[in-house]
């Protein structure tokens, strides 16, 4: 079909244009505006009938002239061009050079959108991830192919954090690194450099792939931000072979963009004004990560979801928390108290961790480890709470324990340096030292056998 | 199915899953051809010559202009031997079959059959009919050994009645060959094949409907022994993200005494589906001894799937329970999850621009869910007996709050309700099924059972576990205020009892190979255990032992780690600990009276 050019555009508003009498728009098509002074911005197409056509405009709809418009249907989907000299470059939401440098030219095309990854040729994530990090190797390990949020608020240390797993992140006894992929939506310029400096410093550069949409860039290209992003993952894992790990920061802006393009199209708002449909889409994203069945390569997935106001229930971390498997929650108490990395471990859960650890791929005490720091550290709290209303002294001589478990449990096993990068051994050891402070008797979780090995208390 | 009507049209408008289409005289719920791609989709609405339909599959690419086709049925699923074992989507495509034909991505307009015509099963007939015979709906006309434990009985479809005028000899034959004739009372024949098709929408018919008599036993403690659940019940797991939901459903698939296990996976995680699919093959039935696979089936609509295939996969899902529930067997359906099937329906009103009435789902959110879980339920067939269908649905409220529409209209329709709580199981206290708000209209029923079958001391020892749970509700309270030192030694060894029970009885780790499912007798032995300590030791106190005494026992330890220690058989090491302990009390009873007569 050729292509087709039209000068009816009828309506603006907030990112949208309708267009009338344009037989034959494939719906999902990209689309071409000038806007009669020599600029053009690009489009695609959401709602498509013979009488009208709705486009979203990625550059947004601001100071354009109705009768001035051409809209030209370029009579294919949006897609991105791909080859190995992507590696080190960065883009913006529509996969065009951020850099200064010529756009990527190859045959290989693929559009953005993506399809569903057939559940029955998925494999199931279960290779140990060493992120060197105690809270999250030892409570919430990770595996190749997971998708793994970061839950944070305004002002915590989450990109620090996610630059840290992104430098230390490697498989057990193997130093087969990742590539990464690296999708910022509606951040500061000030984040954008810090992740970039981040990577040049550690010497990872060569091996990302930046998306870049800074705070003050269209928010409707944010939309297909993180497509754009994924298909370059999927690009790098299943035709590169590579292991690559995606970090997307923040789904919180993206999902605000999405409100705003739903609001302009008139869909009915479900919760706090964001359309029924935030699920599906964030699905979408979310579940382009993973592992398939006889392919070397996996995707795995931390993207950075910022919670307003602090707010665990607020739709955005809400729905991803059901989507993703599992999620490390970050505490402004923690933080305040100068403790890095400030992750609350009582909220934060590892879905996956059960087939990526114990026996054969950490170490056969691991999963009652866990289960058990987990028992006594709740206990911990509750006794803290207890000690806050009524006074440490009037406190017991068993709770006086657990008090002190609480804080050093806090000091010496959440917290750790940036630039220290723990094995999982040295983390399980560091666990027994800590709850060899209580008596043999009360440790129930852990087997009898494991007590024998590990226990160092005194009785 | 061609019929008098025209069945061609062409599409007008495209928006996402919903097409306008203009084809007059199409019926609503009818199937559609959309576009050049095939596109299969349904009819939701007519207006006119132009008709609604909501596509099952992407319609990116799709033109305006482009043909649309009727297809002269409703959306229908495919019923015969070959179900068990496979992997289905939300239409019940064949999802291993579709990665063969188009890799690991699903291409879009594929139409795939969910039976293999090909292979060959051996049937045989039923001895007891004869040509000539007059035969009904539900008929038995033989049997496929579909899987090494389940025995496939081929039915005569419904709405078909009249006399047998041929049945084939034992034989293998592929699910499309005729396996005989039926002559109507109109006098046309009918070929019986070993499947047929039936509407999913539509409930499948039974002779009547019988009230459930015998629990399905799940093998986890806090269900069985708490919160009862009857074969043909309907029951739904509500928690937010991270309480559990997910384990708890496959715990049941996994342990539970039914004969088929159905589980749909609706807008939930591939990662899961696929845990299902790794772990069932290898994992053994504890009732059968076989591979759990050989009785399992599974729909997979993941959540990046199509919306509009969401909210079909339930019916599929409940079609074929249906099925299975007609050969007489105790069937059980998971749906995980509800909510996402419910926002399914919002996602396609929204688009059609229908009034919101709460949270943006439709007025007929309520009447919808009711019509799911009421097409659960025990029943006499009309020729194998009875069967049951057994509808565990999971809930994800938004936030975790079960105020909110789909928990709550849930709530109304269900009989159980295992409310999972976000504080249990940050404690990492599983399966964090909340005792305070859960319930279970089945306590009665099931007390019949387990009076009969394992003790007749069943429901007064549930009782007062659930007291003392109670109790320790309250105490807790007032400790968080005033902290334990304001407790009498009683009230604190109540707080000991409460903990023996959390511990040793409704805690159970899904990973643990052991605990992982305990037998009906090992659970009441559990929590017969926990309560005669109690119990002993309170009389204790009574006669003024302290607390602290009885806290320190080194037993306890070993009471809160039995369930791992030991399996279902070996229940009378159970007792054998009871007994030890029994005698330490004893022992501390004569050492305080001793001592008292010293003073």
């Amino acid at each position: 079909m050729s292509i087709k050019e039209y000068r009816t555009a009828s309506e603006v508003r907030g990112g949208l244009i309708l267009v009338r009498e344009t037989p034959g728009v494939a719906f999902g098509d990209r689309v071409r505006i000038s806007d009669g002074r020599g600029g053009t911005r690009d489009g695609q197409v959401i709602r498509a009938s013979n009488e009208e056509v709705m486009i979203l405009v990625f550059e947004g709809t601001d100071d354009l002239d109705l009768e001035a418009v051409w809209v030209r249907f370029l009579d294919e989907p949006v897609e991105i061009a791909l080859s190995p000299e992507i590696l080190g470059r960065e883009f913006n939401g529509l996969g065009e050079p951020r850099d200064g440098r010529p756009p990527i030219l190859s045959n290989i095309r693929r559009a953005v959108g993506g399809s569903a990854i057939n559940p029955a040729a998925r494999s199931y994530p279960r290779e140990f991830i060493q992120t060197g990090i105690s809270t999250i190797d030892g409570l919430n390990s990770l595996v190749r192919g997971q998708k793994l949020p970061i839950f944070s608020g305004s002002g915590l240390p989450h990109n620090r954090l996610a630059a840290q797993i992104v430098r230390q992140a490697k498989l057990k006894d193997e130093d087969s690194s990742f590539s990464i992929v690296f999708a910022a939506m509606g951040v500061s310029y000030a984040d954008a450099k810090f992740f970039r400096d981040e990577f040049a410093s550690s010497g990872v550069l060569r091996n990302v792939v930046m998306f870049v949409n800074l705070a003050d860039d269209p928010p409707v290209e944010r939309l297909t931000l993180p497509r754009t992003a994924l298909t370059v993952a999927e690009y790098l894992a299943y035709d590169l072979d590579r292991h690559v790990l995606v970090v997307m920061t923040d789904m919180t802006y993206y999902a605000e963009a999405l409100r705003e393009v739903a609001t302009a199209k008139g869909d009915v708002p479900a919760r706090k004004g964001y359309p029924g449909y935030l699920y599906s889409d964030l699905a979408e994203i979310y579940e382009r990560c993973g592992r398939i069945h006889e392919r070397h390569g996996s995707i795995t997935m931390m993207p950075v979801v910022s919670m307003p106001s602090d707010d665990i229930t607020h739709p955005i971390p809400d729905l991803t928390g059901y989507i993703t498997e599992g999620q490390i929650v970050l505490s402004r108490e923690l933080h305040n108290q100068g403790i890095y990395p400030p992750v609350h471990i009582s909220p934060s859960l590892s879905r996956l961790m059960k087939d990526g650890i114990g026996k054969d791929d950490t170490r056969e005490d691991h999963p009652k480890v866990a289960a058990q720091l987990y028992a006594l550290y709740a206990r911990a709290l509750e006794t803290r709470n207890l000690a806050s209303i009524i006074g440490a002294d009037e406190l017991s001589e068993r709770d006086r324990r657990y008090l002190k478990f609480a804080d050093d449990f806090d000091r010496r096993f959440v917290g750790q340096g940036e630039a220290e990068d723990r094995s999982i051994e040295a983390t399980l050891n560091l666990a027994w030292e800590l709850m060899s402070a209580f008596p043999r008797d009360s440790l129930t979780r852990l087997s009898e056998t494991e007590l024998a090995k590990y226990y160092q208390g005194n009785d | 199915m061609m019929s008098e009507r025209n069945n061609l049209g062409f599409i007008r408008e495209i928006n996402g899953p919903i097409v306008t289409i203009d084809l007059p005289g199409i019926r609503s719920g009818e199937q559609v051809k959309i576009g050049e791609l095939g596109l299969v989709g349904e009819v939701i609405s007519l207006n006119g010559r132009e008709a609604t339909v909501q596509t099952y599959e992407s319609t990116d690419g799709v033109r305006p202009g482009e043909p649309a086709e009727g297809l002269g049925w409703p959306l229908s699923v495919e019923l015969g031997p070959g179900l068990l074992g496979g992997i289905f989507d939300g239409i019940q495509r064949p999802l291993e079959k579709i990665a063969l034909q188009s890799g690991d991505y699903i291409r879009r307009g594929l139409s795939l059959p969910g039976l293999d015509r090909e292979r060959e099963w051996e049937f045989e007939p039923n001895p007891e009919l004869a040509p000539g015979h007059q035969i009904g709906p539900g008929t038995v006309l033989g049997t496929v050994q579909e899987t090494e434990t389940v025995l496939h009985k081929i039915l005569v479809p419904p709405g078909l009645e009249g006399e047998l005028t041929e049945l084939a000899p034992n034989g293998d034959y592929a699910i499309e060959a005729t396996i005989g004739h039926l002559r109507d009372k109109q006098g046309h024949s009918h070929r019986l094949k070993l499947y047929h098709r039936w509407p999913v929408r539509k409930p499948r018919p039974y002779l009547k409907r019988d009230d459930g008599i015998s629990p399905l036993i799940t093998g986890q403690r806090v269900i069985d022994s708490f919160f009862p659940q009857l074969k043909g019940g309907k029951g739904a797991v509500p928690g937010p993200f991270g309480a559990g939901k997910t384990v708890v459903q496959q715990q049941i698939a996994r342990w539970s005494n039914a004969e088929i296990v159905i589980y749909v996976g609706c807008g939930e995680r591939g990662n899961e589906l696929v845990d299902v699919l790794e772990t069932f093959p290898q994992l053994e039935d504890p009732y059968t001894g076989r591979k759990l696979m050989e009785k399992t089936l599974l729909v997979a609509n993941t959540s990046n799937m199509p919306v509009v295939a969401r909210e079909a996969s339930i019916y599929v899902g409940l079609t074929m329970a249906e099925y299975y529930r007609d050969m007489g067997y105790d069937v059980v359906m998971l749906a995980d999850s509800t909510s996402r099937w419910a926002e399914a329906l919002r996602e396609v009103s929204g688009r059609l621009g229908q009034m919101p009435v709460e949270e943006g789902y439709p007025a007929y959110l309520s009447s919808r869910l009711a019509a799911v879980y009421e097409r659960a339920g025990r029943v006499e067939t009309y020729d194998a007996g009875p069967g049951s269908v057994t509808l565990i649905g999971a809930v994800s409220p938004p936030g975790g709050d079960f105020s909110e529409p789909v928990t709550s209209h849930t709530k109304d329709i269900i009989e159980t309700f295992w409310a999972l709580s976000k504080e249990l199981a940050d404690a990492r206290h599983y399966p964090s099924i909340d005792w305070v708000t859960s319930f279970s209209a089945h306590v009665h029923a099931a007390a019949e059972w387990w009076h009969k079958e394992v003790d007749r001391r069943w429901e007064a020892r549930r009782t007062q576990a659930l007291a003392l749970l109670a109790r320790d509700a309250e105490l807790s309270r007032i400790v968080n205020l005033v902290g334990p030192e304001a407790l009498s030694d009683a009230q604190r060894w109540q707080l000991e009892g409460a903990s023996l029970i959390k511990e040793g009885v409704l805690q159970q780790s899904a990973l643990d190979e052991v605990d992982t499912f305990c037998s009906p007798q090992k659970q009441f032995a559990l929590l017969d255990l926990a309560l005669s300590i109690y119990d002993k030791g309170m009389t204790l106190i009574e006669l003024g032992v302290p607390v602290s005494h009885l806290q320190d026992l080194p037993q306890l330890a070993k009471v809160r780690r039995c369930k791992s220690i030991y399996n279902s058989d070996q229940v009378a090491s159970i007792t054998d600990l009871g007994r030890e302990i029994e005698d330490a009390f004893e022992s501390i009873r004569l050492q305080y009276a001793k001592q008292h007569s010293d003073d």
